[in-house]
């Protein structure tokens, strides 16, 4: 990365993101809930291709595509048609997925639109609406597995697929870009993206204005940072050495975090698009859009603004609540239980952030309440933990789950509030130090030895305030005997 | 008793419901005549005489203790073999299904068993529908009842021959460019295709979506009437059915087509048709002005793309249609020790498929390939659209169309086999309804050497009304009588 500018990067995604929130597949009337069940049990002629039979449209998928298409600032298209993208897979039961289509007189869901990140704005180029195809498992690899099985409950669910245009010129970006959509489709209650698979994305990556290369199988936005990461190193490698890069499809793989060749330019598939015959055009009224428009929930940038101004929360850390909805949704609640929302925010930016990062999981994935957070605050408010001790009541939290004051109880982590018990501590701690005694008296910085003296005799227990207090007494004492 | 089998379905209702006639004693009878002729014939792939003589007993039990029937009460019915029928095998005439049953049935076949008709079995037809001559089935060639050397018209022969031969009273095909208006041409019965969306798809296997409709094939014209009553209606499951109230048609059987306005379209007299059709039809075209009709030549410029364009059509869907069938989840798979999933799918589709189909595949899918596809898929569209603006010109003039169905009589089996280009030059006449999604009706206007002419009619979208109206009137004032020599 280092000699290449990030100027010289364009990245553009597609994005497939399932809506999980509705009931029922596409095309047909099956359960859409597929996760943990037996394979094969969720299917019906309809969604397994069987002869004879026609798909119907989901029409609550449609107003769902619709509020995204909003939400994403789109165009959406007055009549919108369905297209058939022809290839031979054993995962389409059809072999061909009823999709959408912008070229050969297709008209998607939606055109343009833009998401902004971090005050730039990542353009759409299209949003389209699309089947699921069913799940291919292996033994072992796929090149070593002696069969393949094949499970269709994840045939024919809803997914929306958002294409980019290349705005993105580094892979933090693109990670950005994935949250912060991942934030609005659960802003609107279309899709749940810490479901396994949810969310799930090809990335396009070129050099300098080079050919275009495009990554397929990425499932998670940690990952789009590391094959972009990879991607840009071996660009850049054969850059340097004088090949020139040429446009092919390549494979994540996520267990040798590496980039695999799939196919040339020259080998590239003809899906033979064409319009569904058994699909009449979608007509989507402009009253029909406002309708949605109306009942639309607030979206991640009002939500924003609104912290702002509501929390006087900074803007950048109003912006990184908000992108995560269960993270500005913790934060919201904690502020209904507790009215310092800044300092709220800043356990939030701060020990918790860090803490899922390395996780790698989502705060409503913790047994953590927000009365967690804020009960610990008040301790600390009470003064009965210092600032300190709380970090560490944190961890035991994330850990445990346990409220804060039982963790206090349980770990004796209440602080010293005993001014007669610290009185006799600094006694002792002045009689075995009696050389740093002496240069307290006569240098003031000095002091700090003997304070980190007594904090460790009291485990860090005591008010830093009290400390400083009960030694400058007894050091006043000493100096007044000293000069008389 | 062999009476029964040369009457008409609306007559054996009356009687059904009269209890002058009972459902089993006529049904029986029907699979007498199928015993008897069949074998000649090859009208159906499956029969199913024990289901059929089941519910012709439940009728019977129904009609005596005076509950509610339906409008088909007893009528025994042939069904097109690409209809599915639950727990009924449904085979498309292809090795590929030979041995596909569906758990569903198709929503006419519901529509069909709400109004207590009779399924006889399921009839022959080209594989996947894609013929004009039923010769392209896995299970070998219908023929003709009128001149059993000869085919019965295609893809619905089995459906036609059916009825013309006595074999069923009723049928039901399925017409994607013809395929109901030909074999009813050849078969001398009459065949009707709805408007595209009159008749719900669902569960029909689909050959070119776009283009096809289910449709009666009937005895006369009243029977035609009655069975496009109980099929017609919106469904749910069928997105590009229509959504409009239900019709009895029957009502529109008026003898009066008087100050009517008919034209009579050039392009369906030209060069190919036969003078004995061309005679024959332009016969009935002066019986149907003795009835008061006005009658003028009109020419449709564009009807002379309306052949390729159908075909670039049907075969670009049928590609994709026929995609899933892979012997992976039903239908035919040949034992294979290649774990290699296309080997699989390759050889699968090479010996499940027969020739017309894969002809028809390989085409369709050049026809919609990168590079090809503007200059075939989307021009053919294109005219599609213009022959349908032809149409729309030619209605505001004329209340129907008229010409023939067919541009020769039923030919020889075996005869057009070797030559497709020929074999598809027989729907010239035939596939511009389909493009325009219009409904017409073939009907018989009279004999030639012995063989059937058939007449077509064509009327604007949804107006069923009009063609039954012509027909009926053509019908009732000049019946066409020839003796079947079968039936003797």
């Amino acid at each position: 990365m280092s000699k290449i500018k990030s100027v010289e990067i364009k990245i553009g995604l597609e994005v497939h993101c399932q809506l999980t929130n509705l009931k029922t597949k596409l095309f047909c009337s099956c359960s859409s809930d597929y996760r943990e069940k037996e394979p094969n049990t969720l299917i019906c002629p309809i969604c397994m291709g069987m002869p004879g039979t026609l798909p119907v449209l989901n029409e609550k998928a449609l107003e769902d595509a619709i509020m995204v298409a909003i939400a994403l600032n789109s165009k959406i298209s007055e009549r919108m048609l369905f297209f058939r993208k022809n290839y031979f897979y054993p995962d389409m039961p059809k072999n061909f997925q009823i999709s959408q289509y912008d070229k050969a007189g297709g008209v998607p869901l939606a055109l343009g639109g833009y998401i902004q990140i971090n005050g730039k704005r990542v353009r759409i180029r299209r949003i389209q609406l699309e089947e699921d195809p069913g799940k291919l498992s292996y033994e072992g690899t796929i090149e070593s597995s002696t069969y393949t099985l094949v499970d269709y409950n994840r045939a024919g669910i809803s997914l929306i697929e958002i294409v980019t245009e290349p705005d993105m010129e580094t892979p933090k970006e693109a990670r950005l870009f994935l949250e912060k959509l991942r934030s609005i489709l659960e802003h609107l209650g279309v899709s749940n993206g810490s479901l396994e698979g949810s969310m799930r994305c090809d990335a396009n990556i070129s050099l300098r204005g080079g050919k275009r290369v495009e990554v397929k199988n990425i499932s998670s936005f940690k990952e789009v940072e590391r094959a972009l990461n990879f991607e840009i190193t071996r660009q850049k490698n054969l850059i340097e050495r004088g090949i020139a890069v040429g446009q092919e499809t390549r494979h994540w793989d996520e267990v040798r975090r590496i980039t695999i060749s799939l196919r040339t330019k020259e080998e590239e598939q003809d899906y033979r698009y064409f319009p569904e015959p058994d699909l009449v055009p979608v007509i989507i009224s402009k009253d029909q859009i406002k309708k949605i428009e109306q009942s639309m929930p607030e979206l991640p940038d009002e939500r924003r603004k609104r912290f702002v101004e509501q929390y006087h929360l900074s803007p950048q850390t109003a912006e990184i609540l908000t992108r995560s909805k269960a993270m500005a949704d913790f934060f919201e609640e904690s502020a209904k239980l507790y009215d310092k929302p800044r300092e709220i925010s800043n356990w939030l930016t701060g020990e918790f952030l860090s803490y899922l990062h390395d996780k790698g999981i989502e705060i409503d994935e913790l047994t953590l309440s927000p009365k967690h957070l804020v009960d610990m605050l008040k301790l600390i408010d009470e003064g009965i933990i210092s600032r300190k001790m709380a970090r560490s009541v944190l961890q035991d939290m994330l850990l445990t789950g346990k409220m804060p004051d039982a963790i206090v109880k349980e770990k004796g982590l209440e602080k010293i509030l005993d001014r007669e018990y610290v009185r006799k501590i600094v006694e002792k701690i002045f009689k075995e130090n009696p050389q740093a005694v002496k240069d307290a008296i006569v240098d003031k910085k000095a002091i700090n030895y003997l304070m980190g003296q007594l904090m460790k005799a009291t485990e860090g227990k005591i008010d830093p305030k009290m400390a400083g207090e009960v030694i400058r007494e007894r050091l006043s004492k000493l100096s007044k005997f000293a000069t008389s | 008793m062999p009476s029964y089998i040369k009457l008409p379905a609306y007559e054996i209702i009356k009687r059904i419901k009269a209890q002058e006639l009972m459902a089993e004693d006529y049904i029986a009878s029907l699979y007498e005549r199928i015993k008897k002729v069949e074998k000649d014939i090859r009208a159906y792939i499956t029969l199913t005489e024990d289901l059929a003589l089941k519910k012709a007993r439940e009728i019977d039990k129904k009609v005596k203790k005076r509950e509610k029937t339906g409008r088909l009460c007893g009528v025994g019915i042939a069904i097109k073999d690409n209809i599915c029928t639950r727990g009924i095998r449904t085979t498309c005439a292809s090795h590929m299904l030979e041995n596909f049953v569906p758990p569903y049935d198709a929503t006419v076949i519901s529509r069909i068993k709400d109004e207590d008709g009779v399924i006889m079995g399921k009839a022959n037809m080209d594989e996947f529908a894609m013929g004009s001559s039923t010769e392209f089935s896995y299970f070998g060639p219908t023929h003709n009842p009128w001149d059993l050397e000869r085919v019965p018209g295609g893809s619905s022969g089995g459906s036609a021959a059916a009825v013309a031969s006595g074999m069923a009273t009723l049928a039901l095909g399925s017409d994607t460019g013809g395929s109901i208006r030909c074999p009813a041409s050849f078969c001398s019965v009459v065949g009707l295709k709805p408007t595209y969306g009159l008749v719900s798809r669902f569960g029909l296997i689909a050959y070119a979506n776009s283009l096809e409709q289910i449709g009666p094939i009937t005895k006369d014209v009243r029977d035609c009437a009655l069975l496009l009553s109980c099929i017609a209606s919106h469904d749910p499951l069928d997105n590009t059915s229509v959504d409009r109230p239900q019709e009895d048609y029957t009502k529109y059987l008026i003898d009066d087509i008087d100050g009517m306005k008919l034209g009579v379209v050039k392009e369906f007299f030209g060069e190919g048709t036969q003078d004995y059709v061309e005679k024959g039809v332009l016969e009935a075209v002066t019986n149907l002005e003795e009835l008061g009709t006005d009658h003028q030549e009109i020419s449709l410029k564009n009807l002379q793309y309306a052949l390729p364009s159908y075909y670039i059509i049907a075969m670009s869907e049928a590609s994709s249609n026929l995609a899933r069938y892979d012997g992976l989840r039903y239908g035919y798979r040949i034992p294979n020790k290649s774990y290699d999933w296309s080997t699989v799918y390759s050889k699968d589709r090479r010996f499940g498929f027969g020739f017309e189909v894969k002809r028809r595949i390989i085409l369709g899918t050049f026809a919609l390939s990168a590079g090809y596809y503007e200059e075939y898929y989307l021009k053919a569209q294109k005219i599609r659209t213009l022959i349908k603006r032809d149409f729309d010109i030619a209605f505001k003039k004329f209340d129907v169309l008229i010409g023939p169905t067919m541009p020769i009589l039923p030919f020889k089996i075996g005869e057009k086999v070797q030559d497709p280009l020929e074999m598809y030059m027989c729907d010239v006449d035939s596939v511009p309804a389909n493009l325009a999604g219009i409904p017409s009706i073939s009907i018989p206007c009279g004999f030639s050497k012995g063989l059937p002419i058939g007449l077509q009619i064509m009327a604007p979208p949804f107006r069923e009304d009009l063609l039954l109206r012509v027909a009926f009137s053509f019908q009732k004032n000049f019946p066409v009588s020839a003796k079947l020599r079968s039936y003797e």
